[in-house]
């Protein structure tokens, strides 16, 4: 006989989970309990919004499931943010939350809240178990979930009497779970697959659109194979940067609001696009009728339900990304190279490269280029949302997928460092950097007292411009500069690392700035750089919301 | 837009419904109708909802639902060939002296039974498709319909076809 509790660790560990992140509480006592000599490592957060980003940021460097836990009530409800955030991004999370006994469900008893309600629309799928028979069984069908077909988070609700309660049931972990109901496609229809193929040989400006199921599939080498085998220029969303190293000739870098012009004047006069693992975000198509308006639309998706939900598309194949590609791999037999297209794509790269200011001043870009200057292509980059993500993505060289971790498609400030400490448990061996606005970093800004306990010597560099920067620079340009509460006053933001016993330097200076990044690298722990960055410094290019993405303002400077 | 009948078999689990018919709501589609009821496999239940929505609306919505874990299957039975019914309870005023005969009437040409009596009022039980009951209750409203309480449609395939699992 075991206690719900020992199956639970026991199941945790028989999935493959290497650290849980969590946060400790009432009902969940008796998980603590278990977990106190389980040998399964657990990280203290000083949030619990924080486990669950810390287990994203472990999912989404590792590509393995990541774990977070929390008590009843505030502790579940703290961690919405961050089911919601890996939900957007189609991230693989489990997330178990204490409930209150089940004798008490639905009583308001203390700290009950009702968490698989509140979740119903930012997880795949969650459950309330009521019977410790049912556990084991729940926990192979949560990861599996979580890590097939279209990953995403999967909570498991577990009330108190179901972890104390005995059963002898055997933990059949391991076998793939039956499910009725859910039965992903991974292969691609083999008709559309040689519709596609054709489509892309009888087309003249073909343009790869590659988003994160991308990463998400593991599909980096397939997707690089199919861009050289016939010299088709690849452009990248956010979620994918990374899949494609950042300096690979036919990479046009990032799309969309904030992509390069090129990927965008590419988008917009192709004939054939490949949309690859790509979801057609707003913040990518902007106008949707204006995006790729002249082009046999592919689009491969493992979710049916993304294909044709935002752009009609002539080509839909639904599978999983690396399967398929792998199909069309084997049957692309062409010598043809689109060399006017590449050629007009050269000049374009040319004509309109990414640039910023070079007066002397602190630049942001600048930080961003001297990092990517001094760390090596496994190091690991996670950022912030705002300004700060936008000049990273820009400006910094990814070479690998999985070495960017981001909030995409929910933007979520704060998300940042406390995923920074799940990438780092992830990958003890490689530098993390957690590039940060100074709002963003004081929406968790706790999580340096689990940095410092720790000792996870992830580094944090703040951009920091004393405003909401991407909202300041929407006030500039929208509202006629009036900067409505986004003015933040300083922070010292050495003095609170210090308080935490984290050492850190504060940066005015573009000449200190390779020093004060080689000293962060060098220190053995977690460490702080302040940058003090041009204030009103903006993200260029820009598409104004709602314009076609080739209507981008702000290319020059000033 | 047109109404679409959907048929959808699920597992019939706790918060089954509630997922099915949160995703409408989140998903701004409004439920013209909806019944739920267990069905000829144990374990499963079958809903019928009734929304309206263009073709690309009522696609999304179907591929939605597919998603969900306990959704084992998903059709649209508009375009088939297929019998519906509602069923209606109608309260009507209908005092002895006046308009009790013509109430009764009326419900014998729409083959409704009377299943209650009162002194001031009738209760009319009556089935067929949705625009039956549209008409009847119009009718009705004359004399006063002091309580109207529909099933929500329900609908089946001709002949041998049938809305099953094939996942
Ligand atoms: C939790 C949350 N609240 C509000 C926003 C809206 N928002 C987007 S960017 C931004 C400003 C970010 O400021 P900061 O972190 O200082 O970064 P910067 O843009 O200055 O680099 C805000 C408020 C958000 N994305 N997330």
């Amino acid at each position: 006989m075991k206690t719900g509790a020992k199956i639970l660790i026991e199941g945790l560990l028989k999935q493959g989970t290497k650290t849980l992140f969590g946060y400790p509480g009432g009902v969940v006592l008796p998980i603590y309990d278990e977990l106190f000599d389980s040998g399964l490592p657990h990280i203290l957060v000083r949030h619990e919004q924080a486990a669950a980003h810390a287990a994203d940021g472990y999912a989404r460097a590792s590509g393995n499931v990541g774990v977070c836990l929390a008590t009843s009530g505030p502790g579940a409800c703290n961690l919405v943010t961050g089911i919601a955030t890996a939900y957007m991004d189609s991230i693989p999370l489990v997330a178990i939350t204490g409930q209150v006994p089940t004798s008490l469900l639905g009583n308001d008893a203390f700290q009950e809240s009702d968490i698989t309600g509140i979740t119903l629309p930012i997880t795949k799928h969650n459950f309330l178990v009521k019977d410790v028979k049912d556990l084991p069984k729940v926990i192979t069908e949560a990861f599996f979930l979580a890590k097939t077909g279209r990953p995403g988070p999967v909570l498991i609700d577990l009330p108190k009497d179901v972890c104390t309660a005995e059963s002898d049931v055997e933990t059949d972990i391991g076998s793939e779970p039956v499910l009725r109901g859910y039965k992903p496609t991974y292969k691609g229809h083999t008709r559309q697959i040689e519709r596609a193929v054709s489509t892309i040989i009888s087309s003249e400006r073909p343009v790869i659109y590659a988003g994160g199921g991308v990463i998400a599939s593991n599909a980096s080498a397939e997707l690089i194979s199919l861009a050289e085998k016939l010299m088709i220029p690849v452009t990248t969303t956010l979620m994918a940067l990374g899949a494609i190293p950042g300096d690979h000739p036919l990479n046009l870098g990032m799309l969309g609001m904030h992509g390069t012009e090129y990927a965008n004047y590419a988008i917009t006069e192709c004939d054939c696009l490949i949309a690859i693992g790509a979801r057609f975000d707003d913040r990518v198509t902007g106008k949707v009728d204006a995006f790729a308006p002249h082009a046999s639309v592919i689009h491969i998706d493992i979710d049916p339900a993304e294909i044709g939900k935002n752009k009609k598309v002539d080509i839909p194949i639904v599978g999983d990304v690396k399967t398929v590609l792998t199909q069309i791999l084997d049957r692309l037999n062409s010598e043809k190279k689109y060399e006017n297209w590449n050629a007009r794509i050269r000049q374009w790269k040319e004509k309109h490269p990414l640039i910023y200011d070079n007066d002397g001043k602190l630049h942001p870009q600048f930080v961003i280029q001297t990092l990517n200057s001094l760390l090596s292509a496994d190091d690991i980059i996670v950022s912030e949302v705002g300004q700060n993500q936008m000049w990273t993505a820009q400006y910094y060289c990814f070479k690998k997928p999985r070495t960017w971790v981001t909030s995409g498609g929910l933007g979520t400030m704060g998300y940042g460092f406390p995923a920074s400490v799940g990438a780092q448990v992830a990958f003890p061996g490689r530098r993390v950097f957690d590039i940060a606005g100074d709002g963003s970093i004081q929406m968790n800004i706790q999580e340096l007292g689990t940095v410092s306990q720790y000792n996870i010597p992830v580094k944090i560099a703040i951009l920091n411009n004393r405003f909401l920067g991407m909202v300041r620079q929407w006030q500039e340009l929208f509202y006629n500069r009036r900067y409505s509460y986004t003015e933040l006053p300083p922070v010292d933001f050495v003095k609170v690392a210090n308080a935490y016993g984290i050492e850190g330097i504060r940066v005015d200076d573009p000449s200190c700035v390779k020093q004060a990044i080689k000293d962060s690298i060098a220190h053995e722990g977690p460490f702080v750089l302040d940058f003090r960055i041009e204030r009103e410094e903006n993200v260029f290019p820009m598409v104004p919301a709602g314009a076609a993405i080739n209507e981008m303002i702000g290319g020059r400077p000033k | 837009m047109k109404a679409h009948t959907l048929s959808i078999l699920v597992e019939n689990r706790a918060g089954v419904l509630s997922r099915v018919t949160g995703l409408f709501s989140r998903r701004g589609f409004n439920i013209e109708s909806l019944a739920v009821g267990t069905c000829e496999e144990e374990g499963m239940s079958r809903v019928t909802i009734v929304c309206i929505g263009d073709d690309a609306q009522i696609e999304q919505v179907m591929k939605q639902l597919n998603k969900l874990v306990e959704v084992i299957k998903v059709s649209d039975i508009t375009e088939n060939y297929h019998v519906e019914r509602e069923l209606a309870l109608i309260k009507v005023a209908a005092d002895p002296g006046s308009s009790r005969a013509e109430v009764m009437q009326i419900a014998d040409i729409f083959r409704a039974n009377v299943i209650d009596v009162s002194s001031k009022t009738i209760t009319l039980e009556v089935t067929g498709p949705t625009q039956k009951i549209d008409a009847l209750s119009n009718l009705l409203a004359q004399y006063g319909v002091k309580e109207l309480i529909r099933t929500g449609k329900i609908a089946i395939l001709r002949g041998t076809k049938t809305v099953i699992s094939t996942k």
